[in-house]
């Protein structure tokens, strides 16, 4: 019976030893692993994990063929709806998705569909590098070569949009506002989760390889507009993709004190920007104590960075454990590498020392109380409970906003109430051949969600340009 | 020849002059088609000179839309700007440059009517000199009355004096040791010059922090409205790290997309004075990397 096999842990780096380093946690699963894992899938007649996939991938039929040993096969499935797969097998929040919708999960443990998904994404890379497999390349249709599509943005949904409309056969050009390309996957998850060299860069490689062309250094809005891309580039079409980059703040007393950051600029500073390492000049505070704010991913990647950064680390979250929107396997490799995890407590204050430095963070204990808007129930501050936390630093990490910037310098473009660009369920947005998707659209969420929106606008723009 | 273009085959950032203006500012001319079409007086741009340098924030000196030039002027601080001194040379090429950053200067936005009215005063400090240049250029070109006066410590750290020449109406050198022009800072020439009669509309203050908010202070006292340009730390420059947040009227403005221009009343000084200096440890430490 294949639920008798316990599910196949994947190898991981020592607690102890990784807290002191930026290479990744997790080694992944060999062959033999693989396999045995992939054994465990029942192959539901009606697979809900596919269901519960944002871009359905075909996960019993991947898992086959890994099964039989036809890795390559396994690939090529993922690739007819994924594009990223080595960054959706790390990064995935998995156990809200498709694991957490395994059969198998109800009484055991669910089929490791993310790390299933990496091996075989992982493999592929290292086996087309090596030549010992050929990966079969969409050369695209011809009719459209000349016709050509602007992307703004190179995260996920940008990468993904372009993926498939370079497939089509169109002449795409990303455009990226940072240095390099890659968005979120480049400046904001750390290279413990998702090396740069190996997957990242491999991943950029092959959007290349398809003939989309990255511009970076490019800020539309302010060193090109939308408009003049279409009037005086001959782009055809253009498609949003530039997430959800601004940086929330408490707006409690002493956010401006030096050693508060936005967990945007902690990260970016050691992702892009690459202090972490000797040879780079770019400076980074951490000190002997941190307290980040806030219970996502973000939250946990800047506090497992400060901790390799060499500073003890508290992460304050207003709700509980139960509650924290990071993916699971985030939260249990914090406490794994010694991250102290204060739950139900909220800043009111960060105090400064006389030199204007954070010296502690005063906050109050919460409760759970009736359930919110969100179905969550909702933190009630318990009177009279306020407690100093002693900090050199405050890292911010309460979720992030739309750029406006696109928005100001596009006329007809409209945006809702909370600063997402409106845009129809194919991408389409208020202006005629302009869409969006990922972020820019919906506010901070997922790598998959993104990349989902980004494959289905580039259907969209595909459609228009055809009945242009 | 050092060229850095890894990610980015799309652009080169060459540098075509290469001019020291005095003994440590140097002025470099720099190949940026698409900055150069579109920028315009008060903006900035960012530099990241190599690989493992850092994205340095450059107030955009001149430009020349024909020649796709952008100038920028750099005083070496620290490690990064350092090495955008001594290591470039003409010929070479930058990794990246990326602007226009930030919203043009307030006098673009004006209506005729409006430029017609103004007597402007530019009171500019050290490298703050350079950004001077082209909204003063702009505004003489409108037709609007500019002086412009300049402070240094001595004679020889002064700049962009022939450069002014041709696009003020009044032009006032002043050394703190008096061994040229006006003996004084540059606030005490601005109380001279009103005292002689002297009527502005509006200041404007580019350089050191402790220049701007002395220059803010004695405008308040002269009832001259002022704006100052915050030369804040950043990273990306586009409003995602919020390293450059400061204080304005009590209330918390990025001055990579919300300035860099700010009413110089209302600037917290003392705090972004005190933020400017958030990483002096670190980039000791950096400096021997």
């Amino acid at each position: 019976m294949a639920n008798r096999i316990p599910r196949v842990p994947a190898r991981e780096q020592d607690p102890k030893v990784r807290a002191h380093n930026f290479d990744e946690v997790c080694y992944g699963y060999n062959l033999e692993e693989a396999q045995l894992e992939a054994s465990r899938c029942l192959h539901c007649k009606n697979p809900r994990c596919v269901a519960a996939c944002p871009v359905a991938v075909k996960i019993p039929d991947f898992i086959e063929r890994i099964v039989a040993g036809d890795i390559a096969g396994a690939a090529a499935k993922i690739a007819e709806d994924s594009s990223l797969p080595a960054v959706c097998g790390r990064v995935c929040p998995q156990e809200s998705q498709c694991e957490g919708s395994c059969v198998l999960g109800v009484k055991f443990e669910p089929v490791s569909i993310g790390k299933l998904e990496r091996f075989v994404a992982d493999w592929t890379f290292a086996n087309a590098r090596d030549g010992l497999i050929k990966v079969p390349r969409d050369s695209g249709r011809a009719d459209n070569g000349h016709r050509k599509v602007a992307v703004i943005g190179s995260g996920p949904a940008g990468l993904a949009c372009a993926t498939d409309l370079a497939k089509a056969g169109y002449d795409v050009t990303i455009f990226e506002a940072l240095h390099k390309p890659g968005g979120v996957l480049e400046y904001g998850i750390p290279e413990f989760r998702l090396p740069k060299e190996k997957v990242l860069k491999h991943e950029l490689d092959e959007v290349r390889a398809l003939g989309v062309k990255i511009e970076t250094d490019v800020i539309i809005g302010r060193t090109v507009t939308i408009d003049s891309l279409m009037d005086k580039e001959g782009f055809e079409a253009v498609f949003v993709g530039t997430g959800a980059g601004l940086p929330k703040f408490m707006g409690i007393p002493g956010e401006n004190l030096n050693g508060v950051f936005s967990a945007n600029e902690f990260l970016t500073r050691n992702n892009l920007m690459k202090a972490f390492r000797d040879d780079y000049r770019t400076p980074i505070h951490a000190g002997e104590r941190v307290c980040v704010v806030g219970g996502g991913n973000v939250a946990m990647d800047a506090a497992r960075t400060a901790l390799r950064l060499g500073a003890e680390t508290t992460i304050v979250y207003r709700r509980t454990e139960v509650e924290l929107p990071a993916r699971k396997e985030e939260v249990h490799h914090a406490k794994e590498e010694g991250i102290d995890f204060k739950m139900l407590t909220n800043p009111v204050e960060i105090l400064g020392d006389e030199r204007g430095w954070v010296r502690a963070l005063r906050c109050v204990r919460m409760e759970l109380g009736e359930p919110d808007e969100s179905g969550r129930r909702r933190p009630v501050e318990v009177a009279g409970s306020e407690f100093e936390i002693p900090t050199d630093t405050v890292i911010m990490a309460l979720g992030t906003s739309p750029n406006p910037l696109i928005a100001r310098t596009t006329p007809g473009l409209e945006t809702t109430r909370r600063g997402g660009l409106v845009a129809d369920e194919a991408g389409a947005t208020t202006r005629p051949g302009v869409f969006a998707g990922g972020d820019a659209v919906t506010g901070a969420a997922t790598v998959i969600l993104a990349m989902g929106a980004g494959r289905k606008a580039a259907a969209a723009i595909d459609e228009y340009l055809k009945t242009k | 020849m050092r060229n850095f273009k890894a990610d980015n085959q799309l652009n080169m950032f060459k540098i075509l002059e290469k001019k020291m203006l005095n003994p440590t500012i140097c002025k470099m001319v720099v190949e940026a088609p698409r900055i150069a079409r579109a920028a315009l007086p008060g903006q900035f741009l960012i530099v990241r000179a190599d690989e493992p340098g850092e994205r340095i924030p450059l107030t955009i000196s001149d430009f020349d839309r024909e020649a796709g030039t952008v100038t920028i002027v750099i005083q070496p601080i620290g490690a990064s700007t350092r090495s955008m001194v001594n290591d470039f040379s003409e010929g070479d090429s930058f990794a990246d440059v990326a602007g226009p950053l930030g919203n043009p200067s307030e006098f673009v936005k004006m209506s005729p009517e409006e430029l017609a009215a103004q007597r402007v005063v530019f009171i500019a400090g050290g490298l703050g000199t350079a950004p001077v240049y082209p909204q003063a250029k702009w505004l003489h070109e409108h037709g609007v009355p500019v002086d412009v006066i300049i402070g240094a410590r001595t004679r020889d750290l002064l700049i962009y004096e022939e450069e002014f020449g041709s696009v003020t109406d009044n032009l006032y050198m002043c050394t703190d040791d008096g061994s040229y022009g006006f003996k004084g800072v540059g606030t005490a020439r601005l109380e001279a010059l009103v005292a002689e009669g002297k009527k502005y509309t509006q200041a404007v203050a580019i350089g050191p922090m402790i220049m701007m908010k002395f220059s803010a202070l004695t405008c308040k006292k002269l009832g001259i409205p002022i704006w100052v340009s915050m030369n804040t730390l950043m990273v990306d420059g586009t409003g995602m790290c919020g390293a450059c947040r400061l204080s304005v009227g009590g209330v918390t403005k990025f001055a990579c997309v919300d300035g860099p221009e700010f009413d110089g009343y209302l600037v917290d000084f003392d705090e972004a004075m005190r933020r400017a200096a958030q990483y002096k440890a670190e980039e000791g430490l950096s400096n021997g990397k």
